[in-house]
């Protein structure tokens, strides 16, 4: 109680769905509704119809030194409470006050100009970072050095590689010194390297005793970094506490909407013209076992839209472990109602696996994409006369070997 | 939830400073609270100050961009007031026998197109900088004025540029120049002010409607006409001067001629233009700053 850092207080905020956010209103709008609400006297009833709370009365406190994770489905409300923390937005009501220096990076390279060379770009985004023209100076060769790009420092940044662009953004990001850092799926994005950058640094800032909030979709990283988590579910706070508590308590939640079967659920993304209906997984031989046969169905709500159905099988704390996409199919296979995707043979080591699956329209466009959309288990079994045999901790995968042992003869 | 809105500001006001009182050992740095916009807060205005590295990094930042990757560069900033000094002159002293009030035309129209070009562009680029700055307004925090400030602000060297090119041509043409010239300050602000006041409001409106897209260019086009800019102020009907006003350019431009020239101005119209400019600079900001708090929730 003494050491807070952020206390948040009956925080809400409510979005207008529909028209307002859907496309840029006109002046035409504007003078038409003007003209309705003269004549039906001001009736409310449209505009309530198309409300939306993303956060409803949401109250906690942050102590000085924690590392929050923030964990739910999509579109629980996760990033606008971090966007309000971060001023970006105004909550509708309730308020939180925040006790020191915050630093928001809710997506790394903001505010970086493609024309102004790297040297140029740090010291702009420094300053829209918050920090001061001196404070960036001294760390000028400090960021430089992170990033790696001592030979371009002076090139603009649209001749940048994306993965130099990426370095130079984080570097500078990673150098804004607040006592509240707040984080949104910074994980998510870059290579492997970049990754582990990112979390090095997450687990020093923490370690030195600043307030770190965080938002990921990745379990097993909030599990590793975070001191607490909180669950976030329509709106408000549906568990708070250990990470390992509050992350079981979240794939709880997501096994119950499993079992209302995937048309039922409502925590999907994307434009919805077309949705998966149902995934069926099967083997010939009855039971999925490691090391044979396995055949994914997916069931889609529409067969005249050209859409790539891809998936990702995630171990039981949504880490990944491998994905797949139909997109490198021919054109003939692409119409009809499901998708089917045979493996042979599951190299999956026996345990429970998720699969996280999306539909994809031409150019990218999201259609559909369901986070633990089904579940499923694997059976031991033997791949090519070898039993698989799942050694916890020790990866998800096997593969077609062989062993023998020789002697070395001259 | 109607917590915030509950309380009256004194008994808010109590309970902050509990909580800062309490924990003012530990947080060196003001407590900041998020609550809901309803009003003015003059607090905004001081934060700007606060923020001012980021003004100058974001006018920097217009800058150095505006005429990178161009053959003539910064030349641009003389060349476009030029041509345009040559083409009026053609067309409105030659063609069309507009009189001067007894200064060689050409000096007499680059005097008015010196603010003119100024406001212009600074109107133009202030009510289109929050929608191109979308980004910023999504992803970051800092007071939001300092986008069309920046903006404004940002002008500026354009409008040196230009009155450099005026010296030059005075000089040239040996038209002397007025002792006025240190009431030019004045004036210039007056410009900065309108287009200030002016650019917030459309900025903030064109998060709302684009079609402030489409207005802006052709509300500019039209405003150059009711500014004498080609013509003397002196065309106008006495009767309509005051109206005349309303416009903050009308001043400004007569004002300005009045500096550099020393041609005699019409002193109620610079008054009207000056109480008009400062109607619009408070107008602007508090649509702005009513605007605020949604610009990231629809920009």
């Amino acid at each position: 109680m003494s050491d807070i850092a952020v206390r948040i207080e009956h925080l809400s905020k409510k979005y207008h769905l529909g028209r307002r956010t859907d496309g840029h209103p006109t002046l035409r709008d504007a003078v038409a509704s003007l003209g309705t609400r003269v004549i039906q006297g001001r009736s409310k009833t449209a505009s309530q119809s198309s409300e939306f709370w993303a956060l409803s009365d949401v109250s906690f406190d942050i102590q000085r030194g924690e590392v929050l994770g923030i964990i739910g489905a999509n579109g629980a409300g996760k990033s606008t409470l971090l966007k309000i923390l971060a001023r970006i937005v105004s909550p509708t009501s309730g308020r939180a006050t925040v006790y020191g220096r915050l630093g928001a990076l809710l997506e790394v390279g903001t505010g970086f100009h493609p024309e102004l060379t790297g040297r140029e770009n740090i010291f702009l985004n420094g300053a829209i970072l918050g920090m001061k023209r001196h404070e960036i100076a001294a760390k000028l060769d400090q960021i430089i050095d992170f990033a790696g790009v001592e030979q371009f420092i002076d090139t603009p940044i649209k001749r940048y590689s994306s993965g130099m662009y990426l370095r130079l953004a984080f570097a500078v990001a990673a150098h804004i010194q607040p006592e509240i850092l707040v984080l949104d799926e910074i994980l998510a994005v870059g290579d492997a390297e970049f990754q582990r950058k990112c979390l090095n640094r997450i687990e020093t800032i923490g370690n030195s005793g600043r307030t770190v909030i965080l938002v990921s979709h990745q379990l097993g990283t909030v599990q590793k970094l975070c001191t607490r988590a909180i669950l976030i579910s329509g709106g408000k706070v549906a568990a708070d506490g250990s990470p390992s508590d509050v992350v079981s308590a979240h794939l709880r939640r997501t096994d119950a909407q499993m079992a209302a079967g995937l048309s039922a659920r409502t925590d999907r993304l994307g434009e919805g013209r077309v949705r998966l209906s149902h995934i069926d997984i099967s083997s010939p031989t009855g039971a999925l076992v490691a090391g044979s046969p396995a055949v994914l169905t997916f069931e889609i709500s529409r067969s005249d839209i050209k859409v790539d159905c891809s998936f990702t099988i995630c171990d039981e704390v949504g880490e990944a472990i491998a994905s797949f996409d139909s997109a490198n199919i021919s054109e003939v296979d692409s119409v009809g109602s499901h998708f089917r995707c045979e493996f042979t043979p599951l190299l999956l080591v026996p345990g429970r696996y998720y699969i996280n699956a999306g539909l994809y329209s031409s150019g990218a466009l999201m259609e559909d994409h369901v986070e633990r959309a089904t579940v499923f288990d694997v059976h031991a079994g033997q791949l090519a006369g070898r039993a698989v045999i799942a050694y916890p901790g020790y990866g998800h995968m096997t593969m077609q070997h062989q062993w023998t042992r020789v002697s070395q003869e001259g | 939830m109607a917590y915030n809105m509950s309380s009256s500001p004194i008994d808010d006001k109590k309970r902050r400073n509990n909580i800062d009182g309490a924990h003012s050992k530990i947080a060196a740095h003001p407590a900041i609270i998020i609550r809901p916009r309803k009003s003015i807060d003059t607090s905004d205005l001081l934060e700007i100050l606060q923020f001012r590295t980021v003004i100058y990094f974001l006018i920097w930042r217009d800058f150095k961009v505006r005429y990178r990757q161009t053959f003539l560069g910064l030349l641009w900033a003389i060349l476009q007031p030029l041509a345009s000094m040559v083409v009026f002159s053609l067309v409105f002293s030659r063609l069309a026998g507009i009189s001067s009030d007894g200064v060689p035309y050409s000096v007499f129209v680059l005097a008015g197109l010196l603010p003119w070009g100024y406001f212009s562009h600074a109107l133009a680029s202030a009510s289109s900088s929050l929608t191109n700055n979308r980004d910023l307004l999504k992803r970051v925090y800092f007071p939001r004025l300092i986008i069309p400030m920046a903006a404004i602000l940002s002008c500026v060297t354009d409008l040196l540029t230009s009155l450099g090119l005026l010296l030059l041509v005075m000089f040239a043409l040996g038209v002397p120049v007025s002792l006025n010239i240190v009431f030019l300050p004045f004036f210039l602000l007056i410009a900065i002010a309108a287009a200030l006041g002016a650019g917030a409001a459309l900025a903030a409106a064109h998060v709302r409607y684009r079609d402030v897209g489409y207005i802006t260019p052709f509300a500019i086009q039209i405003l150059l006409f009711l500014t004498p800019v080609v013509y003397p102020s002196s065309l106008i009907p006495a009767s309509w001067r005051l109206v005349y006003g309303l416009n903050p350019m009308a001043g400004v431009v007569e004002g300005v001629r009045w500096c550099m020239l020393n041609i005699p101005p019409h002193p109620e119209m610079i008054v009207v233009s000056a109480i008009s400019t400062l109607a619009i600079l408070l107008g602007g900001l508090y649509y702005f700053q009513r605007s605020e708090r949604i610009f990231a929730d629809i920009v």
